[in-house]
């Protein structure tokens, strides 16, 4: 029971803070931000990890080798793009 | 095939069941987290933990507070970037890698694959790429809680494992909802929302089905865990198929959207079933971000979401002889298209062609807008764009651009196409800020765009795009088109505003059409 009122509380309080902040980013920019929020869910490349601290058989580590391969095209894709576009805006 | 993978993964639980016994696996939840919940850890350990995930996630925010302005968007990305490696450098660090050779080369094939396809990807095809990254982040999600669940030797249901089954059908449902959706942006898959024979009742028996075996997987063990939990992705992958062909055109961006926010779910729920605070908030911040995207874009075209998900496209039944009655439709027509012998000549004007009209047109006005739609992306018309635009102004003109918040194929998209041309940002307009000044504008130059100019959408009831906000471009003085032809756009509905008389269109290619203005504005200036 613990587990669930600490986690849901992390989830809620983020989902707030989240809101908060993302619903006074400008419409110019929601193109990188989605971008780079894309980026951060791929935060699952932590537990991709974690399957690697446990002794595994083999397909527990191709799964877990899938998921962080997976995990970290997403990270280090998302964001350089988001780099790639945010380079783009200048200002007149 | 998958029972062979099955049975030796059932192996490898009876394996982990055999350590227990012999009393090893007391680390086993303990060692390779950080976070609460972990027993036998010191005081000061569990502190120190807290204070490292308070501190990167205080660098999450702080990185996504930055996004107000493109400068201070770049510093916030990296910072954000930096807050997700030292998490993962944490974990490294804090739980013992035991099998570096192969986490290396996965992390190695990876991030070289990522790179290489994030630096070669064009912008116009940005928004397949986001979204097949979302089905990446969906597919890692999906794995970690196959493989945590897999492990778990607990009987019975916990809140570990049912966060746990509900992360593998978020992650498997957004995975193919996303491939389908990067498909479809890309056009490998039609984009048009394709219907299966009784698409609704598919749907509602795949999710039937996956509430039974998540029910049945939640309180099942071992072997018979396993297969439930490979039954239900199977199941969500399907849904996530399903899901996704249905919804097309003109709602690609509210699907996009929509599947950012499930990616962030299914990380949040991977993060309950290991414990990880981090995975929590982060999943959380994305899922609120996805939200408001989508809620923004489903505003923006006036369309619910259950409209959006279903498919649902009201019956266009219009009766025009209303609209000429609003003063929308005039019986005068100046459709002409824009042809060769027009283009190479157009020193030469001839009072009643629609291309010297709007060169004309051009040359008189003081106050320009640009309205640039999707269309203008795909004519690949962007530079001419720019090109037309700096040309206005080096005679003097006040030239801006108008952007409708479903312009293009994600949310923004339009804006970074044009900042791709070398539109300074401060140029463009959002729909609201713009809006009011239309009144006081000489001229519109519309560029591909049709839907969101449509002046049905605000007088006219009972069609798609009914209720929708749209740019008021019928309000200035004057409006050149350069479309590639007067067919309605997505919605289907015809754009009245094409028969007003001080509209004049440019049919054909807008790359020429954009061609032809400049030339016959620069050569007489």
């Amino acid at each position: 029971m613990n587990i669930l009122i600490i986690m849901s509380s992390v989830f809620v309080l983020s989902f707030l803070i989240g809101y908060v902040l993302i619903s006074r980013v400008p419409p110019l920019l929601h193109t990188p931000l989605m971008s780079m929020t894309n980026a951060i869910s791929a935060v699952t490349i932590l537990g991709a990890l974690l399957i690697f601290t446990d002794t595994t058989n083999v397909p527990g580590k191709i799964l877990g080798a899938i998921a962080i391969g997976m995990a970290i095209f997403n990270v280090v894709g998302g964001f350089v793009i988001t780099d790639r576009i945010l380079k783009l805006f200048k200002k007149g | 095939m998958w029972w062979e993978a099955s049975s030796s993964l059932t192996g490898f639980l009876s394996y982990l069941r055999k350590v227990k016994d012999a009393g090893n696996i007391e680390c086993h939840r303990g060692n390779h987290q950080y976070g609460l919940g972990a027993k036998g850890i010191n005081p000061m350990d569990f502190l120190f933990n807290l204070f490292i995930d308070i501190v990167i996630i205080l660098f999450f925010i702080l990185g996504v507070s930055q996004f107000r302005s493109p400068k201070r968007a770049r510093i916030g990305n990296l910072t954000v970037a930096l807050a997700l490696a030292s998490a993962a450098i944490a974990v490294v660090y804090r739980g013992k890698i035991l099998e570096p050779g192969i986490v290396a080369i996965a992390l190695m094939v990876g991030s070289v694959f990522g790179w290489h396809v994030a630096m070669r990807v064009s912008m116009i095809q940005i928004p397949a790429m986001i979204a097949f990254q979302h089905g990446a982040g969906g597919i890692a999600a999906f794995l970690v809680s196959f493989v945590e669940l897999a492990r778990n030797t607990n009987p019975g249901i916990s809140i570990g494992k049912v966060s746990g089954i509900l992360g593998l059908i978020t992650g498997a449902a957004t995975f193919s909802g996303s491939m389908v959706a990067s498909g479809k942006l890309a056009n490998v898959i039609k984009q048009t929302p394709r219907f299966l024979p009784k698409h609704s009742y598919w749907m509602a028996g795949i999710i039937v089905l996956i509430i039974l075996f998540g029910f049945v997987a939640s309180h099942s063990m071992g072997h018979k865990l396993v297969y439930h939990l490979m039954m239900l992705i199977i199941l969500s992958t399907l849904l996530g198929l399903v899901f996704s062909l249905r919804i097309g055109g003109a709602d690609m961006p509210v699907l996009i959207s929509f599947l950012n926010a499930t990616a962030g779910l299914a990380a949040a729920f991977c993060g309950v079933i290991i414990e990880n605070r981090l995975l929590v908030a982060c999943g959380a911040t994305v899922a609120a971000s996805g939200s408001i995207l989508t809620h923004v874009m489903c505003r923006a075209m006036n369309r619910n979401l259950l409209k959006v998900f279903t498919g649902f496209q009201e019956k266009v039944a219009v009766d025009w002889t209303q609209t000429t009655a609003t003063g929308w439709a005039e019986p005068e027509n100046k459709i002409v298209t824009v042809d060769k012998e027009e283009q190479a000549l157009p020193e030469k004007p001839t009072r009643k062609d629609p291309l010297s009209e709007a060169i004309e047109a051009g040359k008189e006005s003081k106050r320009i807008i640009m309205i640039a739609g999707y269309g203008m992306a795909l004519a690949q018309a962007q530079f001419k764009v720019v090109e037309l635009a700096n040309l206005l102004e080096r005679l003097g003109k006040q030239v801006k651009f108008a952007i409708h918040p479903v312009a293009g194929r994600m949310p923004g998209h339009m804006n970074v196409l044009l900042a791709e041309a070398e539109v300074p940002y401060d140029k463009l307009f959002e729909m609201e800020e713009i809006n009011a000044e239309f009144k006081e504008t000489d001229l519109a130059i519309i560029v591909g765009a049709c839907d969101v100019v449509n002046p049905a959408a605000i007088c006219v009831e009972g069609t798609p795009i009914s209720g929708m906000p749209i740019l008021m471009v019928h309000e200035a003085k004057r409006v050149v088109v350069c479309n590639l032809d007067e067919k309605p756009g997505y919605s289907g509905v015809e754009n009245p505003l094409y028969k007003e008389r001080n509209v004049i269109l440019l049919l054909g290619d807008a790359k020429d059409s954009l061609d032809s203005l400049i030339k016959g504005i620069s050569l007489d200036s």
